[in-house]
This record gives structure tokens, C-alpha cells and sequence, in this order.
């Protein structure tokens, strides 16, 4: 069920008390219909690429913000237009209760966005998180927004170069909680390395590790990266950075046994964005490959003695909209191992 | 002895590695299986929360091949699963299945279940952690620990072996220590996990984190300040199919042995030292302690059981329930039941805690209601308002969950007029995530070595020093179940046991 509220030439008050009207309309009709409140995204977008926003905003299923406020920036605008709408899960059936969405678009013109602050204040609902996402740079508006905002979404792998990508995200991560979709990307493989190597007969091998590559589509060596700089700060190497050539990173770092060779290799052709590979080998000859395959990744160990097994660890892809919902839910937790892999991977960036 | 170094990798990880598991489960092409465990099974395995390495055996009586059972597998995910599986997933879950045909009490079961896992094992190169799921008829629970046992299926070099028992933990206290006695001569209680899936929900855990997260409820949490607590656990369905099991279970068995002891259990207990599986369970027991446990004779005293008559249920003439297909016509078997219970201790003394639960009630509604006492003295007058009523702390876990509390508010004018307001919290409007199947989370506890969501056995012994006198009084008592028609709030004679100024909440 859906109420809409719009008004041209209009004010952030009167957004904000359309938006009280169109509550009051849902109680009116029933009880049951009741706001969400867990978190405000405010998304920062050109105009012309709404559509494709809203559209990766609806596949996110189940992780819905409960206010979604689109900032909408369009050349030449000079007044504000705004929509709002309140999207319900169905009918609210006696004695069950219906959660509601908000959702407003503000259409503004790019002299707002230095002062967009003034405009998304009064729209966000107090107390709750606000997390800010600007698909389409608009670096200004998201600065305008850090007094409002504990969260910054992003996504590196929007950045051409990572060193560059990498640079902002640790800027940004001094004032605001960073939700990188490029370090969620790595979330699947970083569990599984992890899992691979708890056995205890393994377990003693990640002391051993002497040449780490991981396999990447090529516009995703941020994430790449990422995933190096994970392994070092939890595995108390010293990063350095890496040299490009020949499309690939490599590089050494020093661990406390001896050198650890580094390889980014971009030469994949994937449908998605992300990560495709990972081979860590040991000084002892042991080696572990993960590879994106059907139905989970597939797993690939040889043991020191050349014996080799392979087996599927189970999961269904996410996919780009599974990704972005997790970027939503993610706002909520706190990952404490995401800065310094940020600051490990932004010092082997070349 | 060397020993082995914290895996440096698993820090600020949602999911933390299982070791490799083989899943055996005995019953497997049973109701249940097919219903919840393998759904449950699947859905574990789209997230990616599955062991880095996984294998199931199902076992069942009925002869079939490896490819049958595996088709029977996919097919029950595909009818029963939560939600729409990925093909891939799905496919690659049940590839390497295997099925272990023939009677539980047969010793080739036991060896052929015996070589599979040490196939998976030798496959590997690593010692699979073995599962075992007792998802059986409830006799054959100690017939296939002690087989297991024989077998030396008990225990495995440098991996972990664990048994899950599902409900009913026996019909009576004796029937519960015979079991626990069975099984703990082939399994010690840290290799035990019984089930009850009611503590897998979101919702029940979250009474824990209600009571000891939120400081501003402890000091009130107490016999000064509590008048009395309501339990109740309504159903607005009739038995329908489950006439054969119900007759010979009946309402206490069914609910208040077990789930709804879990309830006043986690509303009661002092809080844990830690949310350890023992240090929540010591806390558990000692409040089942503190009940004393009626004498059989005064066993109508504490209690009053219903059986439901014809009635009207949502809008639709339901019959009655010995009139429903399987039930015996002179069944006394009850199909409600009221109790009053009393926590003997320091905190609860005095403190009436009123449990009932039944079929064919008037609404779905489980929740725990907490009386305060009312205010000592009242300075506004009644006049004109509907009353001032003592505040109500309602926890409801079905159908929604969430906390209301009940204040007195002015209603608006000239007059200082009093009536009694809701303040609401909602959990659904404040989380992003749907809670996943209770299953889910008890099959990869269970998987991982984590018994806080199970019961233990002394746990379980007590439930029954509860229930098994009043079951006894029953059976001594030539009196029939009072009736109530389906659709009702239940026999008015549940009204005998409340104590002073208490009423039951409307249903």
C-alpha cells in the first residue's frame, strides 16, 4: 500500500510536515500501519540516473532504510521540488502490524549542495542513524552532511585509481564510519580463508604463508587490495607498496619469518564486480585455492606432499543488490578490522 | 603438549568457522525432516554458514538409494525451504549425500554409517566433526545412542561428536531419567544437545536481552514491586492432524513442560555471570528449583484443564474435540490448562505466576504479562475516567513482537482525568533482518559446540519434578476436563486460581 505526498517550490518544513500528514493518513486507515525506525539513508544523485538508483535501492529486499532521502541534483534547478511517499508491506490485517518505508526525493540544483545540510536536517528522523551514499561523486554535499551523518557509504571500485580510493575512504574514516561495498565484496572469501585455515593442522600453516595472489575483475583491484591489506594486519605483516606492470601489482612484505610475495592479477573476465581468486601457498609446499564456481566457491589444497583435494564450500552469490543491502545493514554494526586493512591496503596501493 | 595458536583471521567476522561436519540424521525422510531440518540444512548453506566442509547421511527405516534420498532431500527444500532455492546450491548441498537404510536397532546400520563417515574422512584427509540428529520416535532415542555407542561411533580422534535429541524428552520424570541415564552412559552432557526449538527463537532470546541489557526494569524486577505474572501461550487452531500424538500428550506435555517453563525460566533467573551455555543454565535450573512441586493430591488446586467443545473459530463452526478424527469419544485428555506457580526465592517469593495455554482459543497470542502494584496512595479522583489501573509490562513474542507498557495519562480538558495509555515498541520496525528459522540457528549451534539454546539434563529432570505430580493428580481424579467451546478465551473456571485483585488478560 502506498500514500504519496508532493509539493513544487516547497521547504524542508513542509516536506517534513507532508511527511507527518502522510503518517497520519496510514494510522487513520489503520492501526497497524506503523513506521519503520532502524536508520535514514541519504542518497546524493544526479537526476538524470534516478531511475537506475531506485531500481538497486528496490532490489535490496529486506534491508530497506526506513526513511530514504533523495537528494536529486539537477543543472540550472533553482527552486526545490519534493515527492514523499509511504510504502507499507501490505495490508495491515487485524492484530498483525504492517512496517512502513518512507521515501522522499528533493529535487535541488548544485548551489544547494553546499548548504544541503540545511535542507536534509529537518527530514531525517532524530535519534536514528544516518548513513549517506553519493553514487555520483557530489564529494561537496557529502562534506555539507558529515555534522549529520555517523555513516558514509561508498564504493571504492567507483574510483578508477585505487590508490586515490583508498586515500579518500581513510580520510572520510577520520570523521564517519565507512561502509566500503568494496571491502563487502571480500566478506565471503575472508570468512572462508578464515574457515579453511581453523583446523589445527592448518591453522599452523598461516605462519607459514609465502605467496599470497588473488585473482580480481579489473576494475576491482581496490577490493584486491583490500583483502591484502586484511590478510597483513591480521597476519602482522609490513606492508609495502606494490609495483604495477604488466596489468598486474606485485610486491614483497615483510612477516615474521620471512618474506611474503604479493600478487594482484586483473586478467579475469567476470559478469560482476569483485573478487574471482585467491591462492595462498606455504613455505612447506602446501598451497589453498578458492575460485568463484557454481553453487559456492571451489576449493582447491595440496598438501606438502603434492596430494590434492577439492570440494565446494557452499553459498549463493548476492549479487550487486545483496551487495548494497548488506552496505545498509552493515551502517548498524561496527567491523573493527575494516581501518586498519584500509590503512595496510592504502600503503601497498601503487 | 604443543598447543595450538587463536586462528588470527576470524576477528570481527560475522560467521565463524565451524570445523567440518558429516550431519547423520536419524529419521531423515521423516515429517520433521523434511518440514524443518533439511529446509533448514539448505538455508544455512545460502548463506554461506555452513561448515567450510559438509556432508549428510540421512537414516530412515525405509529402504532407498543414495539418488532417492537425494531427490527426496531436494524436493522437501523445494516445498518446504523459507525461500526460493538457488538450483546450484541446492544441487551441490545433497551431491555427495548418502542414505543408510534399515532398522534403528539393526548393528549393520551402525557399521554401514560407520564406513561412510570414515569415507568422508579418508576422502578429506581431515577428521570430519560428526553430528548425530535423533529426529525419531522418541523409543528409539536410547535404542540408537546405545547402537551409536557399540559401534564406537561416540567419540573420533581430534574431531568432536554430538548428538542432538529432539522432543519430547519423556512423557513423565522416571521415562526423562531413564533417557538421561541411557545416554549419558554412551555420551558425556557436553557432547548433548536437547532440543527445544523454541529456544532457537529470535524472539525468546530476546527476553534475555530485555531483562539484562536495559538497566532501568532491575530494580523493579522484584516481589516488592510485582503484583503477579501472567504466562500465556494461545493457539486459535484445534489439533487437526496431530489428533493421534495430541491425545497421548495433551497440553502440559505439549507446552508447559518445556516451552513455557523455558519462558518463566528466562523472565525469573538472576542474571548469569556470563551468557556462557552453563552459567545461563545454572541460572536456569535454580529457579526450577525454587518451584516447589505440588503433592499429586492438591494437584486440582494449582490447576485447571479445559477440552475444547464445538464452537465457532474464525467465523467457521469448528466441532468438537472429541469429536475430531483419531481422538478417542471418552478422551480426557486436555487441550488447556491454567496453573499457578510460585518461585520460592529471595526475589520471587509470594509472587503468583499464572501459566495457560491451549487449542482453539480465541487469537494466536504468546506473551508474558507483568503486573506492578498499583500506586500506594491515588490522588486523583475517579470521577469520570475509566480508571487508573496498575502498570503492565507485556511482552509479546507472537504474533509480533515487542514490548508495551501500560501508564496512566490525562485525558485531555479541564479535569484531571485519568485513563490507562499504551507506550509501544515494535522489534519488527527496528531491525533491518527477519529473524531466521529457529532450526537454523539450533542446527549450527549444535554444529559449532554452543548448548546455550539447549536444555541440560538436569534441566530437563527438573521441568518434570513440575509437571510429573500434577499429571499424576489428574490421573487420580475421577473429574473430566471443564469444557470450553473452540473460539473461547477458555473454561471460566480458570478464574479460581488467581489470587487477589488478578485477572486474566483477554485473549
Amino acid at each position: 500500500m502506498e500514500g504519496v505526498w508532493s509539493e513544487q517550490d516547497t521547504t524542508p518544513s513542509r516536506i517534513e510536515a507532508g511527511l507527518r500528514e502522510l503518517l497520519k493518513e496510514r494510522h487513520a486507515d489503520d492501526g497497524g500501519y506503523v513506521p519503520a525506525r532502524v536508520l535514514n539513508l541519504v542518497v546524493i544523485l544526479d537526476r538524470q540516473w534516478r531511475g537506475e538508483i531506485e531500481n538497486r535501492l528496490e532490489q535490496v529486499g529486506r534491508y530497506h532504510p526506513s526513511r530514504t532521502v533523495m537528494i536529486a541534483v539537477e543543472p540550472r534547478r533553482e527552486h526545490l521540488d519534493a515527492w514523499a511517499f509511504m510504502v507499507c508491506q501490505g495490508d495491515a490485517r487485524p492484530g498483525s502490524l504492517s512496517v512502513c518505508h518512507e521515501h522522499v526525493v528533493v529535487e535541488v540544483g548544485p548551489q544547494h549542495l553546499r548548504h544541503v545540510d540545511t535542507i536534509v536536517d529537518s527530514l531525517v528522523v532524530s535519534d536514528l542513524s544516518t548513513v549517506v551514499w553519493a553514487p555520483h561523486g557530489h564529494r561537496e554535499a557529502v562534506q555539507a552532511l558529515s555534522r549529520l551523518a555517523q555513516v558514509v557509504l561508498l564504493d571504492s571500485q567507483d574510483e578508477p585509481d585505487p590508490h586515490l580510493a583508498l586515500e579518500r575512504s581513510q580520510k572520510l574514516a577520520e570523521d564517519a564510519y565507512v561502509v566500503d561495498l568494496a571491502w563487502l565484496r571480500s566478506t565471503p572469501w575472508r570468512e572462508r580463508i578464515a574457515a579453511s585455515f581453523d583446523p589445527a593442522q592448518w591453522r599452523e600453516e598461516l605462519r607459514r604463508i609465502s605467496a599470497v595472489t588473488v585473482r580480481h575483475r579489473e576494475d576491482s583491484s581496490a577490493a584486491g587490495l583490500l583483502l591484502l591489506g586484511w590478510l597483513a594486519t591480521r597476519l602482522g605483516w609490513r606492508p609495502e607498496r606494490l609495483a604495477a606492470g604488466g596489468g598486474k601489482m606485485r610486491g614483497r612484505v615483510r612477516a615474521s619469518r620471512g618474506e611474503v610475495a604479493l600478487e594482484l592479477d586483473p586478467h579475469v573476465q567476470m559478469n560482476v564486480p569483485g573478487l574471482a581468486g585467491i591462492t595462498i601457498r606455504t613455505e612447506a609446499g602446501m598451497s589453498l585455492s578458492l575460485d568463484r564456481g557454481t553453487g559456492g566457491l571451489s576449493a582447491t589444497r595440496r598438501d606438502r606432499r603434492g596430494r590434492e583435494a577439492r570440494w565446494t564450500v557452499l553459498g549463493a552469490s548476492r549479487g550487486e543488490a545483496g551487495i548494497l543491502g548488506e552496505g545498509i545493514r552493515q551502517a548498524l554494526l561496527r567491523e573493527p578490522t575494516y581501518r586498519p586493512a584500509l590503512a595496510a591496503a592504502d600503503a601497498m596501493a601503487p | 603438549m604443543a598447543t595450538v595458536q587463536e586462528n588470527p583471521l576470524v576477528e570481527g567476522l560475522e560467521r565463524l568457522p565451524v570445523h567440518p561436519t558429516v550431519l547423520c540424521i536419524f529419521g531423515a525422510t521423516g515429517d520433521l525432516s523434511k518440514r524443518k531440518l533439511l529446509p533448514a540444512i539448505y538455508n544455512l548453506a545460502h548463506d554461506g554458514a555452513l561448515p567450510e566442509r559438509f556432508h549428510l547421511i540421512g537414516s530412515s527405516r525405509g529402504g532407498m538409494s543414495d539418488e532417492e534420498f537425494r531427490s527426496i532431500a531436494t524436493a522437501s527444500v523445494k516445498q518446504f525451504s523459507r525461500r526460493s532455492p538457488d538450483e546450484a546450491v541446492l544441487e551441490r548441498l545433497f551431491e555427495s549425500a548418502r542414505y543408510v537404510t534399515g532398522s534403528f536397532d539393526d548393528p549393520a546400520v551402525y557399521r554401514s554409517l560407520d564406513q561412510a563417515l570414515g569415507e568422508f574422512d579418508s576422502e578429506a584427509g581431515v577428521p570430519f566433526n560428526r553430528a548425530y540428529y535423533l529426529s525419531t520416535a522418541p523409543a528409539f532415542f536410547p535404542v540408537i545412542v546405545k547402537a551409536l555407542g557399540k559401534q564406537g561411533l561416540d567419540c573420533h580422534d581430534d574431531a568432536e561428536v554430538r548428538v542432538t535429541i529432539e522432543k519430547p524428552f519423556g512423557t513423565n520424570l522416571a521415562e526423562a531419567q531413564a533417557l538421561n541415564r541411557e545416554v549419558l552412559e554412551v555420551f558425556s552432557e557436553s557432547q548433548i544437545y536437547r532440543i527445544d526449538h523454541y529456544l532457537g527463537k529470535e524472539t525468546v532470546q530476546n527476553l534475555l536481552a530485555f531483562r539484562f541489557a536495559n538497566g532501568m526494569f532491575e530494580p523493579v524486577w522484584n516481589r516488592n514491586f510485582i503484583d503477579y505474572v501472567e504466562i500465556t501461550a494461545a493457539e486459535d487452531l484445534t489439533v487437526g492432524s496431530r489428533a493421534g500424538y495430541y491425545d497421548s500428550s495433551g497440553a502440559l506435555r505439549d507446552l508447559v513442560q518445556n516451552h513455557m517453563l523455558q519462558l518463566l525460566t528466562m523472565l525469573c533467573m538472576e542474571p548469569p555471570v556470563s551468557f556462557s551455555a552453563d552459567d545461563v543454565r545454572d541460572e536456569k535450573v535454580k529457579v526450577l528449583h525454587a518451584i516447589d512441586a505440588p503433592v499429586p493430591e492438591e494437584a486440582s488446586k494449582i490447576t485447571v484443564r479445559g477440552q475444547y467443545t464445538a464452537g465457532t473459530l474464525g467465523g467457521e463452526p469448528q466441532r468438537g474435540y472429541l469429536e475430531e478424527d483419531g481422538v478417542p469419544p471418552d478422551s480426557r485428555t486436555e487441550t488447556y490448562v491454567a496453573l499457578k506457580l510460585k518461585v520460592q526465592n529471595w526475589r520471587w517469593a509470594g509472587v503468583p505466576i499464572y501459566l495457560r495455554t491451549g487449542k482453539a482459543l480465541a487469537r494466536k497470542v504468546t506473551e508474558i504479562a507483568v503486573i506492578l502494584k498499583p500506586v500506594p496512595h491515588l490522588a486523583f479522583s475517579q470521577e469520570g475516567s475509566l480508571g487508573i489501573k496498575p502498570n503492565q509490562l507485556i511482552l509479546t513474542l507472537q504474533p509480533n513482537e515487542g514490548v508495551s507498557l501500560s501508564l496512566g495519562a490525562k485525558i485531555p480538558g479541564t479535569r484531571m482525568r485519568i485513563r490507562p495509555v499504551n507506550m509501544e515498541f515494535l522489534y519488527g520496525t527496528a531491525f533491518l533482518s527477519e529473524s531466521p528459522e529457529a532450526y537454523e540457528r539450533l542446527i549450527l549451534d549444535a554444529m559449532r559446540g554452543d548448548a546455550t539454546l539447549f536444555t541440560r539434563d538436569d534441566e530437563a529432570e527438573a521441568q518434570w519434578r513440575i509437571c510429573d505430580p500434577i499429571l499424576q493428580g489428574w490421573a487420580l481424579d475421577e473429574e473430566r476436563p471443564h469444557p470450553y467451546p473452540a473460539g473461547s478465551q477458555g473454561p471460566p473456571e480458570a478464574d479460581r486460581l488467581l489470587e487477589g485483585d488478578a485477572r486474566w488478560r483477554a485473549i
